[in-house]
């Protein structure tokens, strides 16, 4: 976002309430009033979890192509273009190492105005990278997901990423590297049921729409209505699906406390040799 | 049994109810006439199939499904019910098969045959519980040695409130994990429509086959034509199976999947035991050809034929 901005009145998506920029900024885009979380693009995720100029991005070059020359308007790769510009990034997840509260970690975020977070062929491969990255590393994985599932555009490709990224997950698991899931506002569809919620420990920000169906499709009976919190975070926390709703101000202190607390006596043998 | 012709298949009906009539009037030549017109005009509908139409055939509702594979495949069947958690889900059937060459696990979608047995196993869309019992067979079959023979056919999984609130995307999740992990051998057939996660679900394999009119997408043709054209009427759904490239010949020369099942001329629907014999021997062909590999080289290839998929730049 450019400096000129900072002053620009922006208005809560939740309550209506009119703030600066900056002033939201200060306040992690949690409103002040009503605590409504807003959507953030990656960088500022980064920014708020990993320690100062901790991180190095990974995998940037991973980029999706249009290989089914999929019919669309505006094409595929004018919608890839579009995203980067408005993101600055070159796909809808950011990977890479970095340090929270002085624990190394493998991290990925997602960005949601890229192509709303979703998952093709680029996305899948950053993943799986940085998976295995923090396999080989022994470094804890932390993913904070924003995504609205599989991306049309690539077809069964990016059905397929779930497949590879249920592998090496498995493997992660299996190699006892801890990962912690972070599911922020929106986490449904092939994202949800691939990396999201298999977290050794899932944590999820306040209000955040987290589910397999989009809302628009679940089926109701004539008469039924959806509970108020439907696959929001608390709804998902009173099903048992996560670990803790955590606010966004808590979230990097909440990071830090559990990715301390969740080396085992075989992580730190691997850390000794 | 009633026969129920989509309407690209209505030339053949005409034909079909001429030869039942001369085959009851004993008019032989005239009868063997008609069967190679039939065979001809029959070849000129599969050949001139578009997308969508493969679609519907996939979706007939004709079209044999798992419990009739499993048994034209096993000599025995004993079905298991249950996650063990919540209930069953009928949607999803799981059992131990008894075949000539040893016992294996089989887990397949269900549709149901008939309105009353469609309703009660949601035709075919599967909600957590019917994945956990799904993975309750998996590591059974694991612990006990036995291949995995999985059968997908399902437009996706069950889109409710409770199937939410019980966790579907942690069910399909764990599904995919434990089937990238398992260490004995998995062939997957898609023997009718395979709609995303819900049917990628049980479909994680060493070995994926789909038959010849099977389609697999990411993205249900109708909900594609929703996002990209605004509309659902028929002829924007058509267009939409097209850009998907979700038939068995696509998913084939994109090397998504392994095989390609020849099925009788017209669909599995129209000659079932055929389609299942050769489905059978195909499926016996894998297991055995992954029969004598060690754990680690199996999960090994298991693993990076999944690794490899994607069409990205380096």
């Amino acid at each position: 976002m450019k400096e000129s901005d900072t002053e620009a009145p922006s208005v809560c998506a939740g309550c209506k309430a009119t703030l600066t920029r900056r002033e939201r900024e200060r306040r992690l885009f949690v409103c002040p009033r009503c605590g409504h979380h807003d959507r953030i693009g990656a960088n500022t995720r980064l920014t708020q979890l990993l320690d100062p100029d901790s991180f190095r991005e990974l995998d940037a070059k991973v980029r999706s192509r249009d290989v089914l020359e999929f019919p669309d308007t505006p094409s595929y790769g004018a919608r890839l273009a579009a995203a980067e510009t408005a993101t600055g990034h070159s796909e809808a997840v950011v990977t890479g190492l970095g340090a929270i509260g002085g624990t190394a970690v493998a991290i990925g975020v997602f960005d949601f105005r890229f192509m709303g977070g979703s998952m093709g062929s680029a996305v899948g491969e950053r993943l799986a990278r940085v998976i295995d990255r923090a396999r080989t590393k022994r470094l804890p994985l932390v993913l904070v997901t924003a995504s609205g599932g599989a991306r049309m555009q690539e077809g069964m490709y990016s059905l397929m990423q779930m497949a590879k990224l249920a592998g090496v997950l498995g493997r992660l698991r299996e190699a006892g590297v801890p990962y912690v899931s972070v599911m922020t506002d929106p986490t449904t569809g092939g994202v949800a049921a691939s990396v999201a919620l298999l977290g050794d420990v899932n944590l999820a920000e306040p209000g955040a729409l987290v589910g397999f169906a989009g809302p628009r499709v679940i089926a109701t009976t004539p008469g039924e209505e959806l509970p108020a919190d439907f696959q929001r975070s608390e709804f998902l926390f009173a099903h048992g699906m996560i670990d803790q709703v955590v606010e966004r101000r808590h979230l990097r202190s909440t990071l830090t406390r559990v990715l301390t607390m969740l080396r085992g006596p075989r992580a730190q043998s691997a850390r000794r040799r | 049994m009633a026969r129920t012709y989509l309407d690209f298949e209505r030339p053949l009906a005409a034909l079909d109810a001429r030869i039942e009539t001369l085959a009851r009037g004993g008019d032989t030549a005239e009868q063997r006439r008609t069967e190679a017109e039939r065979r001809r005009l029959a070849r000129r509908v599969a050949a001139g199939l578009t997308a969508w139409q493969r679609v519907q055939l996939a979706r007939h509702v004709d079209r044999p499904q798992t419990l009739e594979y499993v048994e034209g495949f096993c000599d025995d069947f004993f079905e298991l019910h249950g996650d063990r958690a919540f209930r069953d889900d009928p949607a999803v059937v799981a059992g131990v098969g008894k075949t000539p060459q040893g016992p294996l696990v089989i887990v397949g979608h269900q549709r149901g045959h008939g309105t009353r047995d469609r309703v009660r196993r949601s035709f075919g869309m599967a909600s957590p519980e019917g994945y956990r019992k799904a993975v309750r067979a998996f590591e059974l079959a694991e612990r006990l040695g036995m291949p995995v023979v999985t059968f997908v056919d399902t437009q996706g999984a069950y889109p409710g409130v409770g199937a939410e609130e019980r966790g579907l995307a942690e069910s399909i999740a764990r599904s995919l994990q434990t089937m990238a992990t398992l260490r004995v051998p998995i062939v997957t057939v898609v023997i009718g429509e395979g709609g995303s996660g819900g049917a990628l679900a049980l479909g994680l394999a060493d070995r994926v086959l789909m038959q010849e009119y099977a389609c697999y997408s990411v993205i249900s043709p109708e909900g594609a034509a929703g996002i990209l054209y605004h509309n659902q009427g028929r002829k924007d759904v058509a267009r939409a199976a097209e850009a998907l490239r979700l038939t068995a010949q696509d998913l084939l020369r994109a090397a998504l999947v392994d095989e390609l099942v020849p099925e009788p001329m017209g669909g599995a629907h129209r000659r079932p035991a055929r389609a299942i014999a050769k489905v059978s021997e195909r499926v016996r062909w894998h297991l055995h050809d992954l029969a004598g590999q060690r754990v680690r080289d199996l999960l090994g290839k298991r693993h990076a034929r999944y690794r490899e998929i994607g069409a990205h730049t380096t």
